[in-house]
């Protein structure tokens, strides 16, 4: 019969594999157990202490960069990482408020300029904001520029800003 | 008077030579009565403090306070220019020429004609711009961005336009009335109409509906129509054209500048704010809503808590009165019935007044608002959006402090 030989020569194979497979298996329990040795045994290098530094300042300006670059990503002008839109002074904003704060605090507030003063002013009586010298304006200015109120609903407050309020002289009673 | 403007006065007394070298648009052909207003900043023949919204055109309101009296003086009523009035007008020629395809024939007239082949009336009549108010829409529309102040009241003086086209003859199929004046489009191109508008035959032929000559008992400034024009209460101003030249009589709705698109036009059905609407929806404005302003005081008024308030003002509709005037001062929680007059015609506005005592000190609103003897009131919130912000009737307020 044709078959014959084949079936042997298949049992064969068979063991072969079951051996290959059996020495590796030893093999890896060996590395598992011994790993540790061997790999201090062939992988040791002295390296100078100018060559570990140097190594280890590459290493660190590789991965803040990597993350920077990912960190100041801006899609369709909003600033991934926070939300927050595009703009002047975006990264005196980032750096000064969101460490505290989440961004989002910014992104579903609106005000003009006196009101974000006002957020500030409070923030820093009540919730231990340092002074923040000359980026307070610089930080205003991006807030009222992107963060600006809206008109929105069916009626507006009246201008009390803008009224110029005086004493009206009436005749008689008082 | 702004600090700005009292300085420009001041330094203007100072450079009077400056301003009369510099060129003065209009300033030759002044008519009898206007009086020129010696700063560059200011429109000739009306008040300095007019706010103008546009220099070209011209177009400018009056601030509410400054619409105090009964009947607007003429040099504190809007304009709502569409293109340059006429450089040169003179009276003693000037045509005016009744035709179109529902007209019997075609027919000139002088004003001396007008004046002598024909009753004369006089009305108290008020204007108000179709788009007054429109500054407050959201989402905005374009477009001249009024506040409360293009709106005035005169005495009108002419005949009665029905007497006019009757004298013409209409025939039975007449529809409309369009108008064509003398100004010029603003790209100068004669051929160009600025505005040619009208209103339905059957409004036409109202006994209040006029072509007048006077305003106040005075000439008709130059930028009000000198020296003929047209007068219809209750409909949007833009229908009661200026320095009127022809009348045609149409055999269906005028088609003239302004008349098609979406010009003078609101949703035929309500729609939401921000919708996109075809032309083919948009139909156009007849009526004027009920609407009233607080002219007296001037808002930001502070006063002692031991003092009564006396406020005043007008109510107007293109219904036959205005019924009821209310005003109040808790934001709309309560109202309160102020006094008002008479009219002395049908679409002549009605002056309201009351005292108002405060509970007391702080802040306050004067809330405003009329309802007319259709029973229809003037919104607290704005009315429907529209896309082209017409008709804004919502309610006036001014600021009180009590201190």
């Amino acid at each position: 019969m044709p078959q014959q030989p084949d079936e042997y020569s298949l049992l064969n194979a068979l063991m072969s594999l079951i051996y290959l497979l059996l020495g590796v298996i030893i093999i890896a329990l060996g590395y598992l157990t011994m790993g540790d040795m061997i790999d201090w045994q062939t992988a040791q290098k002295r390296y100078t202490h100018e060559e570990l530094q140097a190594l280890t300042e590459d290493r660190k300006a590789l991965r803040e960069q990597s993350r920077s670059e990912e960190w100041d990503r801006i899609e369709n002008g909003i600033h991934v990482n926070t939300g927050l839109k595009a703009g002047k002074h975006l990264d005196i904003v980032i750096s000064s408020c969101t460490s505290c704060h989440s961004a989002k605090l910014i992104t579903q507030n609106r005000a003009s300029r006196a009101g974000w003063k006002q957020m500030i002013d409070w923030m820093q009586e009540t919730q231990g904001l340092q002074d923040l010298g000359r980026s307070e304006g610089k930080i205003l200015d991006y807030l009222a520029a992107h963060y600006a109120p809206t008109h929105v609903g069916r009626r507006q407050n009246l201008d009390v800003d803008a009224i110029k309020w005086y004493v009206l002289e009436l005749e008689g009673d008082e | 008077m702004s600090k700005r403007r009292k300085f420009l006065k001041q330094s203007a007394l100072y450079t009077t030579a400056t301003i009369m070298g510099a060129r003065v648009v209009f300033a030759e052909n002044l008519p009898k009565g206007m009086k020129y207003i010696g700063l560059s900043e200011d429109i000739p023949g009306k008040h300095p403090d007019m706010i103008v919204l546009n220099d070209r055109p011209i177009n400018m309101e009056t601030p509410a306070h400054l619409l105090n009296d009964a009947l607007t003086p003429n040099d504190r009523f809007f304009v709502r220019n569409n293109g340059l009035p006429p450089s040169k007008v003179d009276p003693a020629t000037w045509q005016l020429e009744i035709s179109g395809e529902s007209a019997k024939q075609t027919k000139n007239y002088s004003l001396e004609d007008l004046k002598t082949k024909f009753e004369q009336v006089s009305y108290q009549i008020t204007l108000e711009c179709g788009g007054n108010g429109r500054k407050e829409y959201n989402p905005p529309a374009k477009g001249n961005q009024w506040g409360t102040g293009a709106v005035g009241c005169a005495k009108w003086t002419g005949v009665r336009l029905r007497d006019v086209l009757q004298d013409v003859g209409v025939k039975s199929n007449a529809v409309y009335i369009g108008y064509y004046g003398a100004d010029i489009h603003l790209s100068g191109d004669p051929n160009k109409d600025p505005i040619s508008r009208g209103v339905p035959i059957s409004k036409a032929m109202e006994a209040e509906s006029m072509i007048a000559w006077a305003m106040n008992d005075e000439d008709i400034p130059l930028l009000n129509g000198y020296p003929l024009r047209l007068v219809f209460g209750g409909y949007p101003a833009s229908c009661s054209g200026k320095w009127l030249e022809k009348i045609v009589i149409r055999d269906k709705v005028h088609d003239g500048q302004k008349m098609t698109g979406s010009s003078y036009r609101v949703p035929c059905h309500p729609v939401a704010p921000g919708a996109k609407v075809p032309d083919e929806n948009m139909c156009i404005i007849e009526e004027m809503p009920v609407k009233s302003l607080i002219t007296y005081p001037m808002t930001g008024a502070t006063i002692k808590l031991s003092q009564r308030l006396p406020i005043q003002g007008h109510a107007w509709t293109s219904a036959d009165q205005i019924k009821r005037v209310e005003y109040s001062i808790d934001f709309g929680s309560s109202w309160k019935a102020c006094q008002i007059s008479s009219a002395t015609n049908r679409f002549a506005w009605q002056q309201f007044k009351a005292e108002i005592i405060f509970p007391e000190r702080g802040y306050y609103e004067v809330w405003a608002r009329a309802t007319d003897s259709d029973g229809r009131t003037q919104p607290m919130i704005l009315p429907g959006w529209n896309p082209k912000g017409y008709l804004n009737n919502a309610c006036h307020r001014i600021a009180i402090k009590v201190s």
